[in-house]
């Protein structure tokens, strides 16, 4: 009541007051949740950062020796940088490159597009279950399918793709190409969003397809790319289960596979190294947290959004 | 004369040849992204002698051999670990649609102090890696004695903890017109009722978005259960198709299919039944993102 009164009398700040009440009380879950599982944790994991802790004992100050290991001597660290490296910079290319291409096979006036659309996006639908991984071990293996096709094809007989420390991080690599319905499909929502009349009136002025691909399509299509490249290569270091589960849990053959993910997994789960574990996941962050800082730079001079003309 | 055809055709209506061209490039591509998911169905119903040899889509017979095989072949049946599946995930749905409603509504609709930090926080811990806070949370739920059950799963859900749909809740609840709510404070609806009996009833397809997501990524989630669930009677079907691999190498390609099949199933069957809400759900994240 008297809260009504107030708010008529002087709007915005006494209403601010009145809803302050059920406004903490709605977040209260949230705000349990943040400090118990996220806010305490993240603190937390930064201080084990610093210690050795194997679950059994209390956790004992070690200073930077955690660090001063990973860095100087710690060849499996580099490894797994390294595949992880390597991996997204070769997958997520791929997936946007086939993502954007079938997006605009499909935009505009094609009959059947929803349904297309919709087998185009299964495979993303399965993202990293162990379902598929299961598959992807028989399929690239000696006698899987792949080189059964290949036999059938050409006649050759290819090698076991997962076994050879080679290739088995293409087999990766394919199977996360294989999963580009996700940004196919934001694609194809900005791709909508650019009026026809552009292309009209480029194709008027003779502007040849590809001269409109570059000058309409892809500076509209900007902030969704941008959004896409941000996206898709956080979720590539957080990729994890389908090397767990065609390697098997080693990231072999010989740490071929062993992402960063995995080998922390391993740190912490398999040799319950945690103290050593919290500082390859703080890691990761600062890592996760450049890469993207940078790329929000970059995206400066590429990218304009609509309110800014 | 393709040339006009393709994407973003010129203004003027696109060739038939050029159609054709797109429709036999949508249509080869469509085979070559579903072939190795429809030789696995094909194959779980082959005899195991006849997997490797035999690159067609069309199984022999029609025999569940392997599927009842594949339901028995470890020391747990398939029925327990699909109902642990399932109880994890309808409860994380629960938890994910109650609290995260609660929190996006505040967000949303009520201003109270510090809102706009929260908000910011918040939407840092969308960028968050979960590795992070992962071997604190562990430590803490092994001294409250939640390992191998399935409270670390699901409880921290019914705390908010998915960034990603508070926010897309904000999104839509922002979209909807305050007036409603200014004419049931006059008419002296609190906060409380103008959430339950206005906003929810209007968010029908979000809720309905967040939930559905919320399932599938359950369902398909193999880390969380790979650190918490330890004994066999307690896995869920990642977990047991996992152990499975591991005790059959490679011997048992046939039941392997059936039961990757059978764990795939629902998955499927969601985006037969929730296609639109689905897509949706993905485009929405990213435009504004």
């Amino acid at each position: 009541m008297n809260g009504v009164r107030k708010a008529q009398t002087s709007p915005a700040r006494s209403r601010f007051r009145d809803e302050d009440l059920p406004g903490y009380l709605f977040m209260a879950p949230w705000i349990l949740g943040f400090l118990l599982f996220t806010l305490g944790p993240t603190l937390a994991s930064l201080g084990l950062a610093f210690t050795k802790f194997d679950l059994l004992s209390p956790p004992q100050w070690i200073g930077v020796d955690n660090f001063t290991f990973m860095f100087t001597q710690d060849q499996r660290f580099w490894n797994a940088l390294r595949v992880t490296f390597v991996y997204l910079l070769l997958e997520v290319p791929l997936k946007l490159a086939f993502a954007l291409a079938i997006a605009m096979a499909m935009d505009k006036g094609i009959r059947g597009g929803d349904l297309y659309r919709a087998l185009f996006y299964v495979p993303s639908l399965l993202g990293g279950s162990v379902a598929i991984a299961v598959l992807w071990r028989q399929l690239f293996q000696g006698d899987g399918v792949v080189n059964q096709v290949l036999l059938w094809l050409f006649g050759v007989q290819g090698p076991s793709w997962i076994s050879n420390p080679e290739t088995s991080l293409y087999t990766l690599v394919i199977l996360a190409v294989w999963q580009f319905g996700s940004p196919m499909i934001i694609f194809l929502a900005g791709l909508r969003q650019i009026p026809a009349e552009l292309y009209e009136a480029a194709s008027i002025d003779g502007a040849t397809r590809w001269k409109q691909f570059w000058r309409i399509t892809l500076p509209l299509l900007a902030p969704v790319l941008f959004f896409n490249i941000v996206f898709q290569t956080i979720e590539a270091f957080k990729a994890f289960t389908p090397a767990f589960i065609i390697s098997g849990g080693t990231g072999g053959p010989v740490d071929s596979t062993l992402f960063y993910t995995l080998y922390l997994y391993q740190e912490a789960f398999a040799h319950f190294r945690m103290g050593y574990a919290s500082a390859l996941a703080w890691v990761l962050l600062v890592i996760i947290g450049v890469c993207t800082t940078l790329s929000f730079l970059a995206s400066k001079y590429w990218v304009f959004y609509e309110d800014e003309r | 004369m393709s040339a006009e055809a393709g994407p973003g055709q010129v203004g003027s209506e696109p060739t038939i040849v050029g159609v054709i061209a797109r429709h036999v490039l949508l249509i080869a591509g469509s085979v070559l992204m579903l072939y190795p998911l429809l030789w696995m169905l094909a194959s779980s119903f082959k005899p195991e002698a006849g997997i490797f040899s035999n690159l067609s889509l069309i199984p022999p017979s029609l025999n569940p051999k392997n599927y009842i095989d594949g339901w028995n072949a470890l020391e747990v049946s398939f029925s327990r670990f699909y109902w642990n599946s399932f109880l994890i995930a309808i409860l994380v749905v629960i938890g994910n649609v109650m609290s995260c409603s609660l929190t996006a509504y505040a967000f949303a609709r009520l201003r109270f102090r510090g809102r706009n930090i929260l908000f910011a926080l918040m939407m840092m811990t969308l960028m968050l890696p979960y590795h992070v806070t992962l071997i604190p949370q562990y430590v803490l739920f092994l001294n409250i004695g939640w390992i191998d059950t399935i409270l670390p799963l699901v409880v921290p859900k019914f705390l908010a903890v998915d960034a990603f749909f508070i926010f897309l809740m904000v999104q839509f609840f922002r979209g909807l017109p305050r007036e409603l709510d200014e004419a049931a404070k006059i008419d002296g609806c609190g906060p409380w009722r103008i959430y339950w009996m206005i906003i929810l009833p209007l968010s029908k397809p979000v809720l309905a978005t967040a939930a559905i997501f919320s399932f599938l990524w359950t369902w398909n989630d193999f880390f969380g259960p790979l650190i918490y669930l330890n004994d066999i009677s307690r896995y869920t079907v990642p977990l047991a198709l996992r152990a499975f691999v591991d005790s059959t190498g490679t011997s048992a390609w046939g039941q392997l299919f059936a039961m990757s099949t059978l764990a795939i199933a629902p998955i499927f069957l969601f985006f037969l039944l929730f296609q639109r809400l689905i897509i949706r759900g993905v485009a929405m994240s990213g435009l504004k993102g």
